[in-house]
């Protein structure tokens, strides 16, 4: 196993790194580039190396430079940083995604003045996010910035577009700046928020100067290589939700395995859109090679809403339990319990269907990897019901699979 | 001829939908009938006069309703020229308040000269009062004391006007949650003429199924008409309306998804398996869907579902045996009538 790695993997700081086969726990930074395989489940360690490479989109590019520190290790969870000007939604964005806030009572949000720390709870992903308030001197060298960027995976800034935005992108680019210099493993998103109310031509527009500019500053300074995605945001659409998939994405190191596997099932099952969603947040960790839309996006989180919002209402009985029962009979019960808890485990797999009547033969079906991830497909035209046995067949592999990707 | 007719009158309900202007009665028909959602209400205009509107519900209930302009020159003319042609033979009045209102002296006024017409023309009808925009309330506790203190001051008005306890039922209502879902459930079940007779045919399929839960609701609007529980009390009494606001907005977004009208979408089957439970939802007659809700347990449910399939044709035949009981319609009983006469 050890010699797949480079020697910088025995970072500074845990000399047992290499004895914990977590592969959250891995090295952040590595000079392996291996080949795209196919054969996912075996060759997963070298794949999630791919994952270092930013990935290839277009608002995004790659680069070749060198690291000058050392590399560190990341932490089992994704965590990232909101930054930004006043007013423009950092404790909107935290609260709506990671709380679970409404985005309507995000009205009524008090102003930030310290680092509010969030962690989603339940989640596959524990991702863990920060808000860092406007007036915080991060950036200064007094500061001790290491404590809030020392283990993080990504610095989101988030822009208002309806408001006056050249100075948030003068701050930005100072903190790109810095985190070029100081943390060059940690990936910088900007998100171009409250595109609501914004017409088309208008939100494009706002996108793209924000882009040149910031990527003209940059390349003026030095810095053009950094790599910085750039997200049109709403809290009050599933933009928002779309664009933090994509952000914990890049910091998942199983992802390219994920996709990989996401494909051929799509391409054996003529699925027509399949994504892996983490339950709970609605943030989809992985999604198939095919255009991704954000319309296919949305209506696949609904239906999960629907799925969670159904199970919430009637799944009740498994709280309630049967803690009732008197001393002679419980080693009997216990014993039942242990039973009843074994079969229901194995029968835990929640698996869902809508078929329509006037939509064609196209349908959805939704199927639990396990208490938190579900794997989501849209059934393109030409999969009837019919076939559902060897879609069955072909997604338990698939789940199968997943499940090994994350247990090893 | 004329038993026809009077079937067809008897057949229809007439719902009247009042309030002040701007109270937000066009605003929740929209989202209940029409498919809007919520925030799509803010392109309505305000209504002039009445709007009618026939909603079928079930095979043998036809809801008539009357969305009533409620503004002040609409308002004089329903209580004086056309006093007995808008309150005549109402089953139901709807009275919306909007709790943020600036004069509720006003709006009580107002109220309160519609139940005299009302207890005039039509005494024995049923009067649900919304207090609407709840959601303007910002905290829990400020809700439940303005509720309480407003239905204290509405139902002191009703019985001066001369209405039972037991015939007027109040509401805290909001577009922006399931709580709309709560009243209107209200309203249908009241209307529901043969809700027992279904109701206990439900309760005789869902020992058949062995089901948890059964409930039935109309296509278009995700209503739910009426329900059955086997089995332990569900934790969550506001179920069926959260039930509702799920279906419906699981509809809007296929509709979204699809490219079609949102009244088109209906789906053939959903299903959900989970260790805890098993759910499915499928058509049961023309315009109803029924959910069943059942132990978790492959093999029952797959019978379960032939089952839903095979009781339709029962479902069905309730329907017709209603309209040959209560309200002929249909052209062949008539004749038979009409022979045996």
């Amino acid at each position: 196993m050890r010699t797949l790695f480079s020697d910088k993997i025995h970072a500074p700081c845990s000399p047992a790194a290499e004895l914990r086969p977590d592969p959250f726990e891995l090295p952040f930074q590595s000079s392996l580039h291996s080949s795209r395989s196919a054969s996912v489940v075996n060759n997963w360690l070298t794949q999630q190396f791919q994952n270092e490479l930013p990935s290839t989109n277009e608002t995004s590019y790659t680069h070749g430079a060198p690291n000058p520190l050392p590399p560190m290790r990341r932490k089992a969870n994704p965590r990232f940083v909101f930054m930004g000007m006043r007013r423009c939604g950092k404790s909107s964005v935290q609260k709506v995604v990671v709380q679970k806030l409404p985005p309507a009572d995000s009205l009524y949000l008090e102003p930030t003045y310290k680092v509010e720390h969030a962690t989603m709870h339940g989640s596959f992903l524990h991702f863990e996010s920060a808000e860092i308030p406007t007036q915080l001197p991060v950036l200064s060298p007094s500061y001790d910035h290491a404590s809030i960027f020392s283990n993080i995976g990504a610095v989101i800034w988030i822009i208002d577009s309806q408001d006056e935005y050249f100075s948030s992108i003068s701050e930005l680019l100072r903190t790109a700046v810095f985190l070029a210099k100081n943390y060059p493993s940690i990936n910088l998103d900007v998100f171009i928020h409250k595109t609501d109310g914004l017409s088309e031509e208008y939100k494009y527009d706002t996108f793209r100067e924000v882009r040149q500019r910031v990527q003209d500053e940059l390349s003026d300074v030095g810095y053009g290589h950094r790599s910085i995605s750039y997200y049109q945001t709403s809290i009050f659409d599933h933009s928002i939700f779309e664009a933090m998939s994509k952000v914990v994405q890049k910091l998942l190191p199983q992802l390219p395995s994920l996709e990989t596997l996401l494909t051929k099932l799509c391409a054996t099952c003529r699925i027509q859109k399949a994504y892996l969603f983490d339950t709970v947040s609605k943030i989809y960790i992985a999604t198939d090679a095919s255009p991704t839309l954000l319309k296919d996006y949305e209506v696949c989180s609904d239906y999960v809403d629907v799925i969670v919002d159904i199970k919430q209402l009637y799944g009740w009985q498994e709280q309630v339990g049967a803690p009732s029962t008197s001393p002679p009979q419980q080693q009997e019960q216990q014993e039942e319990d242990e039973q009843r808890q074994n079969s229901s485990d194995a029968g835990l797999i929640g698996e869902s269907i809508v078929t329509y009547d006037k939509t064609g033969d196209g349908y959805m079906f939704a199927r639990e990897v396990n208490d938190s991830l579900s794997l989501i497909c849209i059934m393109g035209k030409g999969s009837s019901v019919e076939k559902r046995v060897l879609i069955d067949y072909n997604v338990d592999v698939f789940v199968d699979a997943v499940v090994k990707i994350f247990q090893v | 001829m004329s038993s026809s007719e009077r079937g067809k009158r008897q057949k229809q309900r007439k719902v009247l939908l009042m309030g002040r202007s701007g109270a937000g009665k066009s605003s929740m028909r929209s989202i209940i009938f029409s498919n809007y959602v919520a925030k799509d209400v803010r392109r309505l205009g305000a209504t002039v006069d009445v709007e009618h509107s026939n909603i079928k519900f079930m095979g043998n209930l036809m809801l008539n309703l009357w969305d009533c302009g409620g503004q002040d020159a609409f308002v004089e003319s329903y209580l004086t020229n056309q006093r007995s042609h808008v309150f005549t033979s109402v089953a139901v009045l709807i009275f919306v308040f909007d709790i943020s209102s600036s004069e509720p002296a006003a709006d009580l006024l107002s109220f309160a000269s519609t139940i005299r017409a009302l207890h005039e023309f039509s005494p024995n009808s049923k009067v649900f009062v919304l207090f609407h925009k709840m959601d303007l309330i910002p905290s829990v506790e400020q809700k439940t004391t303005v509720f309480r203190d407003r239905a204290a001051e509405v139902r002191n008005t009703c019985e001066a006007e001369g209405f039972v306890p037991g015939q007027v039922d109040f509401s805290a209502t909001s577009i922006w949650d399931q709580s709309l879902y709560r009243a209107w459930t209200q309203v249908i079940y009241f209307l529901v003429p043969n809700a027992a007779t279904i109701e206990a045919m439900l309760q005789k399929l869902a020992d058949i199924l062995d089901a948890k839960e059964l409930f039935l609701y109309e296509r278009t609007t995700c209503l739910i008409v009426t329900h059955v529980s086997r089995g332990p009390e569900n934790p969550y009494p506001d179920r069926f309306e959260r039930l509702s606001s799920i279906l419906k907005s699981h509809k809007h977004s296929m509709a979204k998804h699809t490219g079609v009208m949102a009244s088109e979408v209906s789906f053939a089957e959903m299903q959900i398996k989970t260790g805890a439970f098993m759910f499915f939802i499928t058509r049961l007659t023309e315009n109803t869907n029924i959910a069943v809700v059942m132990p978790s347990n492959e093999g029952a449910f797959n019978v379960a579902r032939i089952n839903v399939q095979l009781a339709r044709k029962e479902f069905a035949h309730l329907d017709i045996v209603e309209k040959k009981g209560k309200e002929v319609q249909r052209v062949p009983k008539e004749d038979l009538e009409a022979l045996s006469d």
